[in-house]
């Protein structure tokens, strides 16, 4: 367990360490940020002096190394553009994201979890066929239409909710859902395949004939074991949600890290994109590893496979 | 993400032939229809439309479709803010998102299927770094990268289609290379050895045609979700520039007339709607036809 362990530890950081390379070298890729900050009028000497104030004078191995060491510690520079610590801006960001992705997971659970169930506890019935319905429509609609419909229908038609922007518990029902909707097919569509494997196995018909009640038998003891391939892909679940952040963050003018990012990108703010882009692919790293581990320790075979 | 990636195909449940079975126990006539549609659309756009997509015509702007109050059959789907032909438009937008998502599957596939089978064929040190490269190609959520590589290279087709195949190769190689691994076991392979088959041959002979199905599955699965994110991309100004049409950059251009003028971003939503939901169902049946074990997640 411990080798395993330590295997995978080893390989999180290197891909951590890699991933770190490829941003950097992308970004500085991108173009001059000097040409974007500088009137189109400025002498050489103007664009040298800020470029050296910058650090971009300095040879890349050199750049790169310092913005490693600093990285670690924390401190992704200042913001182009506004000349804010990196680390303020993710900071006053972050919580946004982490509370619209905590609201739309909280909604994928509540219909995920139910309708996974149930659509394969009732396979065949009309329940079923409506929760396929949800679910193929989940994964066929661009989110960003969804979204651009429903800030219609809700907020400019009906005036129930905000059309964006944060404040209130009401702006969160539409990007929320917007956002969970997509997930919502994902894990429903997962859950029903596990379910129904579970409930064909022997233990299930042991606490059947243990005389336990239906319900039990469901809720507790086939739904607990069918929930570990689902947990599985946390990590990709985490990905597909950062992504589609970016949109609907973008739709409903959400402070989120995903319109940072896509703000950085638009006005070449290398510090800022670096950052999210490493913060993100580095959560996503994490999470497939805890969980990696989480199922090594629930399943023997993983460790010695 | 490896793990993750691996686990449930072992412990995959008995294949489902009921999934909206009821609807197409033989074959999606519908989501075929539209397919057909969609592709029929994409090629021959010049003879379907006499207008041009691209023309701008300012007295035009914002006709409503034909049978809305206002609207005439010269332009069926009415016109965009600019003055544009509709219907032209989501024609002509069709070659855009075939056209990607076509040339990604073939880039993003055929060097995930390369590396795949040298990975799983050649085993060992070149197999571990080759996976290792995939695990973390697969770490980077594709639509920030594509943004980002866009926003570095400029917008345009092939920069595009670049951006987004560098992430998708790594979920092929990883499923081709498992196969690839579980087939090494085979006799025929063995005996193929035996016979002084050469590397080359094996692969190409022996290997390739085995893991044809499953990479016809999953190359179906991800026609839709490609064109979602083609036209997310397109959406958020990271794809296709102005004025060639694309789906996504038709919904953001009609996003600010909605009240006015709802059919400027309604039909491109729903042709997307369709071509990706058609591609999904037409995937799920071909799956469940070649290759049962397959899950989609």
């Amino acid at each position: 367990m411990y080798r395993y362990v330590a295997r995978r530890c080893l390989q999180a950081l290197l891909a951590l360490l890699v991933l770190s390379a490829v941003v950097f070298g992308l970004v500085r890729l991108t173009g001059d940020p000097t040409l974007l900050m500088l009137p189109e009028d400025a002498s050489a000497e103007d664009i040298a002096r800020l470029r050296r104030a910058l650090g971009l004078d300095r040879p890349l191995p050199v750049q790169y190394w310092i913005f490693l060491r600093n990285a670690l510690q924390g401190d992704f520079g200042r913001s182009i553009r506004g000349q804010v610590p990196v680390r303020d801006l993710i900071a006053e960001r972050f919580p946004y994201s982490l509370r619209l992705a905590a609201a739309s997971f909280a909604i994928t659970l509540l219909l995920a979890v139910p309708l996974g169930v149930l659509a394969a506890v009732y396979k065949g019935s009309w329940l079923d066929r409506l929760a396929q319905v949800v679910a193929v429509l989940g994964q066929s609609l661009p989110m960003f239409w969804v979204g651009i419909l429903l800030i219609q229908v809700f907020a400019v038609q009906l005036r129930l909710l905000p059309s964006g922007g944060t404040g209130s518990v009401a702006h969160y029902v539409l990007p929320a859902f917007t956002l969970g909707w997509w997930l919502v097919a994902g894990i429903m569509r997962l859950l029903r395949s596990s379910m129904l494997e579970v409930l064909d196995s022997e233990f299930v018909k042991l606490a059947r004939l243990k005389g336990l009640s239906e319900a039990r038998v469901i809720w507790k003891h086939a739904l607990r074991n069918a929930l570990i391939p689902v947990v599985t892909f946390g990590g990709i679940y985490l990905a597909v949600l950062i992504t589609a952040a970016i949109l609907v963050e973008t739709v409903f003018a959400w402070p989120g890290l995903g319109r940072l990012v896509y703000e950085a990108i638009v006005f070449r703010d290398f510090p800022v994109v670096q950052a999210v882009v490493l913060l993100t692919a580095a959560l996503v790293i994490v999470s497939s590893l805890v969980v990696d581990i989480l199922y090594a320790y629930l399943d023997p075979r993983i460790r010695y496979g | 993400m490896a793990r993750a990636e691996q686990l449930p195909l072992t412990m995959t449940p008995s294949p489902e032939p009921r999934r909206l079975a009821l609807l197409w126990r033989r074959a999606p006539f519908l989501p075929l229809l539209i397919i057909l549609a969609f592709i029929g659309s994409a090629l021959l756009a010049d003879l379907l439309t006499p207008h041009s997509p691209t023309k701008v015509s300012l007295p035009k702007r914002l006709r409503p479709p034909a049978w809305v109050e206002g609207g005439s059959w010269t332009h069926p789907l009415g016109t965009d803010p600019l003055g544009r032909d509709v219907l032209a438009r989501l024609v002509y937008g069709a070659r855009v998102s075939l056209l990607v998502a076509a040339l990604t599957l073939a880039l993003g596939g055929g060097v995930g299927l390369g590396i795949g089978l040298l990975a799983g064929y050649h085993g060992g040190r070149l197999d571990s770094v080759l996976m290792r490269a995939a695990d973390i190609t697969m770490a980077f959520p594709i639509i920030l990268f594509a943004i980002l590589l866009v926003a570095m290279l400029g917008g345009g087709l092939f920069n595009v289609v670049v951006s987004i195949a560098l992430v998708l190769w790594a979920r092929y190689a990883r499923v081709i290379r498992g196969e690839v691994l579980s087939l090494m076991q085979r006799d025929f392979i063995a005996r193929a050895r035996v016979n002084g088959c050469s590397p080359l041959r094996l692969i190409v002979v022996h290997l390739l045609p085995n893991v044809l199905n499953t990479l016809m599955v999953l190359l179906s699965l991800q026609v839709g979700w490609l064109i979602i994110v083609e036209s997310s991309l397109s959406f958020l100004g990271a794809g296709i520039p102005p004025p060639t049409p694309s789906w996504g950059s038709m919904i953001a251009e009609g996003r600010d007339y909605l009240t006015r003028a709802w059919w400027v971003s309604l039909f491109p939503g729903l042709a997307i709607m369709l071509t990706v939901l058609a591609f999904n169902l037409f995937g799920d049946w071909l799956r469940d036809r070649l290759d049962p074990r397959q899950r989609q997640v």
